[in-house]
């Protein structure tokens, strides 16, 4: 793994591979053994969250005042990429879900109380935190959503359902976008902080996928929720506004998992084409095999070196939108190719569960849909070039 | 770095001047005739955009790299892939040969005409039964007294037709291999070269590309390029920069290419709205884009890695891998965006998708590019 930044000063670099070397011991003894069975469960237990927490693993860049260690990206990226690269997407998204989205929505949009509320029990892991943005009629066209949270005494009354919401049967608090008026169309749209043990919220069921199978994903009911004005997040009606400023960091995490999923699967796909024979030689001196594996190397530290760029340009301010959109597309295009490749030189092998690899396959698959699909992401890079 | 910005986009500026000026009106016709005048050279010397990062005192301005990588860009960038092809050949690979290997009676005889234009620098490795496996070549220079006697003959020789002074790989020791290789400075005025024709081909037209024959030609061993036998090592040594050029025009040619496509997209009509309307246009530009922004990071970081001296040959393999093919995409795919008119000569894009194809070919072809690369991962 190469750091983000190569201009690194040598004190922080020996600290992030120190802090490499936590984050690598933490995944050997707590997830690796139980991996497998929570892929089976469909979940991972809450009480990994408080372990993570425990070990500091969570919302790492969260600032001290309320329990974080304000330790600078890098340190965040670290753990999604050494997941990914190990091949916990499930668990990957998870997390970031929390430590990277929900909670810098917080730290960016709250109120002193909020933050006070939230974010030392979301950064211990004793509460664990969700999106919700996506309707069953409404997927990447988010103007037209449905959630209705409706002016009511001295708070609003929030009614409707969200769906494929990462972290759903989990969540204690859930982030949740809603029209709060209804006529005023992308400036009517409002995001409240919903606690989950509040009356009228409901999970629906977990939702079953073709991959990321421990990823609890769910349906979120709300059945007339009374929320206070506490409960606003940010702006009021200023919730897509607010949406739109979190995408740049938001894609450039889904870039990071990206790469480093991609770059597992090929360690793992090295490690089998040496050991493994036929017609009598390694597989690994088969023409073809040495040509996929060098474009599979090259695709990825093409990209690798792209997102180093974008997170130099994040760290000053100056990722702009369409830029974020050309790492999302690029770096998720990419990993599709990747672990499919990977997967078709392990042979019957790899279609088979017990091979890992066939995992790194069947989950890569989503992150070209969620986190805005790239079929958006190229609308958004269009934008920039020709306008509407 | 923000006054060497500055100065490096002023120069950017005075370059496309330059192609403006000297090169635009004149090119469709160079590439009928398959060839660009030599004067076109001492014109470019004049203008100071020839051996740029050489050093003063054999007549470079000692500019940084950057400056030399400009002039291939914007070449490639305005369509002139012949012309930055040949231009890096000359500036960034035979020239820095002789810098970095030559004798101090080598630069001095070579360099400061080499930046003037007066004489043009050609590579001489290929021959008709060696391309990628340099080690098969058959060229010979046989030791005679204090000269050597070269026979044998070269192909596929960009700068063909012009070069003044061939760097030209030959066996002096046959027996040896890798180990029997030397590099000899030919200077193309000696008795018993001559140079072959001016190859046709599908693409780059206004470049000379020739076979160039020795026969019996005699050369001192003062000509002699670094080390007896080392030949070998030094094509490798050299490398790194050859493909980061090579890459540095690749991502400069699919900009070039994308800028005119989103000209005649936004421009030309279809079904009574503008073809830059449709979705499947739009999400070809996206891609395009991404493409060249991805690529670009990564030749950035590649350049950042030549200057620390950290560049290394995988690594410049998966750059010139990386980078031709994109350039092989995105210029098809712009092409397309064209319709028919894309595919006529009198729009500069079909320019663009033909000289694109050789870039996956000279200075190591993709599949010996592969092949590096897979040695890093899996050994032999």
């Amino acid at each position: 793994m190469t750091a983000a930044d190569p201009q690194m000063s040598d004190s922080m670099a020996a600290e992030l591979a120190d802090w490499r070397d936590t984050i690598l011991r933490f995944l050997a003894d707590e997830v690796e053994p139980h991996y497998e069975q929570w892929e089976r469960d469909g979940i991972v237990p809450k009480s990994l969250y408080r372990k993570m927490g425990d070990a500091g693993l969570l919302c790492v860049d969260a600032p001290e005042a309320y329990g974080g260690s304000e330790a600078p990206l890098e340190f965040s990226f670290a753990i999604a990429e050494e997941a990914a690269r190990l091949g916990y997407m499930s668990l990957v998204t998870n997390v970031m879900m929390h430590s990277d989205i929900v909670v810098p929505y917080i730290t960016h949009l709250g109120t002193e109380a909020q933050k006070q509320k939230y974010l030392p029990r979301m950064i211990s892991g004793e509460w664990f935190g969700a999106l919700a943005m996506t309707e069953p009629g409404t997927g990447s066209d988010l103007q037209a959503i449905k959630t209705t949270a409706l002016p009511d005494g001295d708070g609003y009354r929030l009614n409707g359902s969200k769906t494929f919401i990462t972290n759903g049967q989990n969540a204690d608090v859930v982030i949740v976008a809603a029209k709060t008026d209804p006529s005023g169309g992308a400036k009517g749209t409002t995001l409240f902080l919903v606690d989950t043990n509040l009356p009228g919220f409901k999970r629906g069921r977990n939702l079953e996928k073709v991959g990321m199978h421990a990823a609890d994903t769910s349906e979120l009911f709300f059945d007339d929720v009374r929320l206070g004005h506490d409960a606003v997040l940010g702006r009021l009606g200023g919730g897509f506004g607010h949406l739109i400023d979190e995408l740049p960091r938001e894609r450039l995490m889904l870039a990071v998992a990206a790469v480093a999923h991609a770059e597992g699967a090929l360690e793992r796909t090295i490690a089998y084409v040496t050991e493994r024979k036929a017609f009598g030689q390694p597989v690994a001196s088969f023409q073809n095999t040495r040509f996929e594996l060098a474009r599979i190397k090259t695709e990825i530290e093409v990209t690798r070196a792209f997102y180093e760029k974008c997170c130099r340009l994040y760290a000053e301010g100056r990722l702009d939108v369409p830029t974020a959109a050309m790492i999302k597309l690029a770096t998720s295009d990419m990993e599709g190719r990747v672990v499919d490749a990977c997967l078709q030189l392990f042979g019957g092998y790899g279609y088979m569960t017990e091979y890992p690899i066939s995992r790194y396959w069947a989950d890569a698959r989503v992150q070209r849909i969620y986190g805005g699909t790239n079929e958006i992401m190229k609308e958004v890079i269009a934008r920039s070039l020709v306008g509407r | 770095m923000s006054t060497q910005n500055e100065e490096l986009e002023m120069f950017r500026d005075t370059v496309v001047r330059f192609f403006k000026d000297n090169v635009e009106p004149h090119y469709e016709q160079w590439e009928k005739d398959g060839i660009y005048p030599k004067d076109l050279y001492l014109q470019m010397g004049e203008a100071g955009l020839l051996c740029v990062d050489m050093p003063e005192e054999y007549g470079g301005i000692g500019a940084p790299f950057a400056f030399s990588c400009v002039v291939v860009e914007e070449a490639a960038r305005m369509g002139y892939l012949a012309l930055a092809s040949n231009l890096t050949v000359h500036s960034d690979i035979a020239a820095p040969y002789i810098l970095h290997l030559g004798t101090e009676a080598q630069k001095q005889k070579y360099l400061p005409k080499m930046a003037t234009g007066e004489c043009i620098g050609a590579i001489g490795m290929t021959e008709p039964g060696a391309g990628s496996d340099l080690q098969g070549m058959k060229t010979s220079a046989t030791a005679d007294g204090d000269d050597y006697i070269i026979n044998g003959s070269k192909t596929f020789i960009t700068n063909g037709q012009h070069a003044g002074v061939v760097v030209l790989a030959t066996k002096t020791d046959p027996k040896a291999g890798a180990k029997g290789t030397t590099l000899f400075t030919v200077d193309t005025s000696l008795p018993g070269f001559k140079r072959g024709r001016n190859l046709e081909k599908a693409g780059l037209h206004s470049a000379d590309t020739s076979e160039l024959f020795f026969d019996n030609l005699r050369i001192s061993r003062d000509e002699i390029l670094g080390r007896v036998g080392g030949g070998f090592g030094h094509l490798i040594d050299e490398l790194p920069r050859e493909r980061l050029v090579l890459a540095v025009s690749a991502v400069a040619h699919a900009q070039g290419a994308l800028e005119k496509t989103i000209d005649y997209v936004t421009e030309r009509k279809a079904f009574g709205q503008p073809i830059a309307s449709f979705q499947n246009t739009r999400f070809v530009l996206a891609t395009c884009k991404t493409d060249i922004e991805v690529h670009r990071a990564f030749v950035e970081k590649c350049t950042q890695q030549y200057a620390d001296n950290t560049l290394d040959v995988p690594t410049a393999a998966m750059i010139k891998l990386a980078t031709t093919e994109m350039e092989g995409r995105v210029t098809d795919a712009c092409l397309q965006l064209f319709g028919g008119y894309g595919y006529m000569t009198e729009y500069p894009i079909s320019r663009y998708w033909a000289d694109a194809r050789i870039q996956r070919i000279y200075g190591g072809t993709s599949e010996i590019m592969k092949e590096v690369i897979a040695r890093s991962l899996v050994g032999r």
